[in-house]
């Protein structure tokens, strides 16, 4: 594009907007800089340090006390898996689930088709803070078979458990749709071999189909981590025990009393951490995947 | 080739199979029909049988509990209580629309969509036209701006916090700055900076968010388009305003109402920053909603709240949609 292009442009202009690009950098990298450096620092070097270059540099007082106390204070490994735990599941449950059902309403021909697809498209506008907390009520008064002893017993309501975190987030209408575009665009024709060597629907769907999806995959499989490891408002309603917390949640116990800084920046930093070491690994997959999500319009 | 047409065009041909009827008006050679049509039975019941987990659980998890809240915003159902819920009328109703907090939540959710909506859609198309350009380094700089959207906004609200701090990063900056002459303020407990302060924030956090859905816009409109407009005499301001703005018509929609309904969603900010204080300046709807329906386990009253809220945000949705849709 024109506007776009240096080499239309006089020097100058260039120049400038290479200057702004830069200044944008220090306004979004600087905040999230800061927390990691402040994490290695004693909370009055964190203060003392605040109005120089070196709030964003590891230099002076630096060690790893700040993560000895958060381990000291909080059951922060338990937390961490926690969230992997149901981080991981429910990525795996949500693209077997979600793509098998995009897998039946793209590439094959039945009776009510029509109304799954429209049904699960119309669920697609209502965003889940709506309706959170009938929710809520509703997964209290679910019975969830138990192992007690040597026997199963049915108990009553869900509150702090994993399953609560879990399951009503696998089925998901926008992987669905994103998988249902995906599909809908290998040729049809491949259906059509496997079908005269012999090959029954399922094994379509798992021979041919998933091999051929990889990006639909890994695009679902970051839109369902993000929020999955980042979630607060709902585990902060549904759980209450230490035993089932996610690492969301346990910022909580950050805020009592006096705020220590420090223990703040390492937990913080803790949590960060995972999800910015996959970005960085896959940020072409991750940003692809974000426009994806936006082009569907 | 005759199996691609039917999915060529799901929305008329599925139903036509089961009438012979309208089948054979259609012009379409019979062999293929009557496989397809034998096929048909089979394919149903492997089809349901593949939907069925998705759709029990989203049933489950989405029909049940959107019913629900239509239930239960007509009784006095409480999340623990031995007692059953009785039917309670429009009493949730008349309560909340006497609530001056919930008039409260109502007016400060609408002042941080009003102001964030358009300064955050603006601030990423020039993002997404600043790093759209073939300028050295534009992958990195489109990377770290982008870095805000894979943090959580738990810990962006935390990093936050610190930098609002009355002895905080924003404070000593601006004494630095001003030379001393200005200290700055208390931003986040005082009652007229707290909300401003909470939508700089959540700019920053989702900025990079929607610069990466312009920037796939742009990537849609041909350059051919450019280049003709080019060769008419269009430079700068007018390339923009007649070819690409025009050209991002589906983006800006799809923009528009992510955004808005996420403006309207506001939650984990304030619950990490100023629960909802200092004197109510920043309770939202979804806070009140929380707090009514979890801290003091009043389900019924909660779900009024979430009934109107949900009422809102799929009114604006539909207009939104609707204006844009016209314009086509």
């Amino acid at each position: 594009m024109a506007v776009a292009n240096p080499s239309t442009q006089p020097l100058g202009r260039t120049l400038s907007l290479q200057a702004v690009r830069v200044l944008l950098l220090l306004v979004f990298a600087f905040p999230i800089v800061f927390m990691f450096v402040s994490s290695f620092k004693p909370d009055a070097q964190i203060f003392a340090d605040l109005t120089s270059w070196r709030a964003f540099a590891p230099v002076g007082d630096i060690s790893l006390d700040n993560y000895r106390g958060v381990f000291d204070r909080v059951p922060a490994g338990r937390m961490l898996m926690n969230s992997v735990g149901i981080s991981t599941i429910t990525v795996v449950l949500g693209i077997f689930i979600n793509s098998l059902a995009a897998f039946a309403l793209s590439r094959m021909q039945w009776r009510g088709q029509r109304v799954v697809l429209t049904g699960i498209i119309a669920t697609l506008i209502v965003p889940f803070e709506t309706f959170a907390l009938p929710l809520v009520w509703w997964v209290n008064k679910l019975p969830w078979l138990e192992v007690q002893g040597f026997s199963l017993v049915l108990t009553d309501g869900w509150l702090d458990t994993y399953q609560v975190q879990v399951l009503p987030f696998v089925a998901n209408a926008f992987s669905i749709f994103l998988f249902y575009q995906y599909f809908s665009s290998i040729p049809k024709e491949l259906d059509e071999a496997a079908r005269v060597d012999g090959a029954s629907w399922f094994g379509i769907y798992r021979r041919i189909i998933m091999p051929l999806s990889g990006p639909a995959v890994a695009t679902v499989a970051i839109l369902t981590f993000l929020p999955a490891w980042n979630s607060y408002l709902w585990p902060l309603m549904v759980v209450q025990s230490e035993e089932y917390r996610p690492v969301m949640v346990g910022i909580q116990y950050f805020f009592q009393l006096n705020v220590a800084w420090g223990q703040v920046m390492a937990y913080a930093s803790m949590i960060t951490v995972p999800v910015l070491a996959l970005f960085l690994a896959f940020q072409r997959a991750f940003i692809g995947s974000i426009a994806s999500a936006g082009v569907k319009g | 080739m005759s199996e691609t047409i039917p999915h060529a065009a799901p929305d008329t041909s599925p139903p036509s199979r089961h009438r012979a009827t309208t089948a054979r008006r259609q012009a379409t050679p019979t062999a293929p029909r009557g496989r397809g049509r034998r096929r048909h039975r089979g394919e149903t019941l492997v089809g349901l049988a593949m939907t069925t987990p998705a759709v029990v659980l989203l049933l489950v998890f989405f029909v049940v509990p959107v019913a629900l809240m239509f239930g239960l915003a007509f009784t006095n159902a409480r999340l623990i209580s031995p007692r059953p819920a009785e039917f309670t009328g429009t009493e949730n109703f008349t309560t909340l629309f006497g609530d001056s907090l919930f008039w409260a939540s109502l007016r400060n959710t609408a002042y941080f969509a009003v102001v964030v909506v358009p300064v955050q859609a603006g601030l990423a198309l020039v993002l997404a036209l600043l790093v759209n350009a073939k300028v050295r380094g534009r992958n990195f700089f489109r990377t770290v701006y982008f870095l805000p959207v894979v943090t959580s906004m738990v810990v962006v609200s935390l990093l936050w916090r610190f930098i609002y701090e009355p002895d905080g990063l924003l404070n000593q900056l601006i004494s630095a700055m001003s030379l001393g002459a200005w200290d700055g303020t208390d931003w986040l407990n005082n009652p007229s900076t707290a909300m401003p302060a909470i939508m700089l924030m959540s700019v920053w956090q989702a900025v990079g968010f929607h610069m990466v859905i312009w920037l796939a816009g742009l990537q849609t409109i041909s350059a051919d388009l450019y280049e003709a407009a080019a060769l008419d005499g269009a430079s700068g301001w007018r390339l923009f305003r007649h070819v690409t703005w025009p050209g991002l018509l589906q983006t800006r929609t799809f923009v528009l109402i992510t955004i808005t309904i996420a403006a309207f969603s506001l939650f984990t900010q304030i619950s990490v920053m100023t629960q909802g204080g200092p004197l109510d300046s920043t309770t939202t709807v979804v806070f009140m909603a929380v707090r009514t329906g979890y801290e003091q386990h009043a389900t019924g009253y909660a779900a009024a709240v979430s009934l109107v809220f949900f009422v809102i945000v799929l009114t604006i949705s539909l207009v939104q949609r609707f204006l844009t849709r016209e314009k086509d």
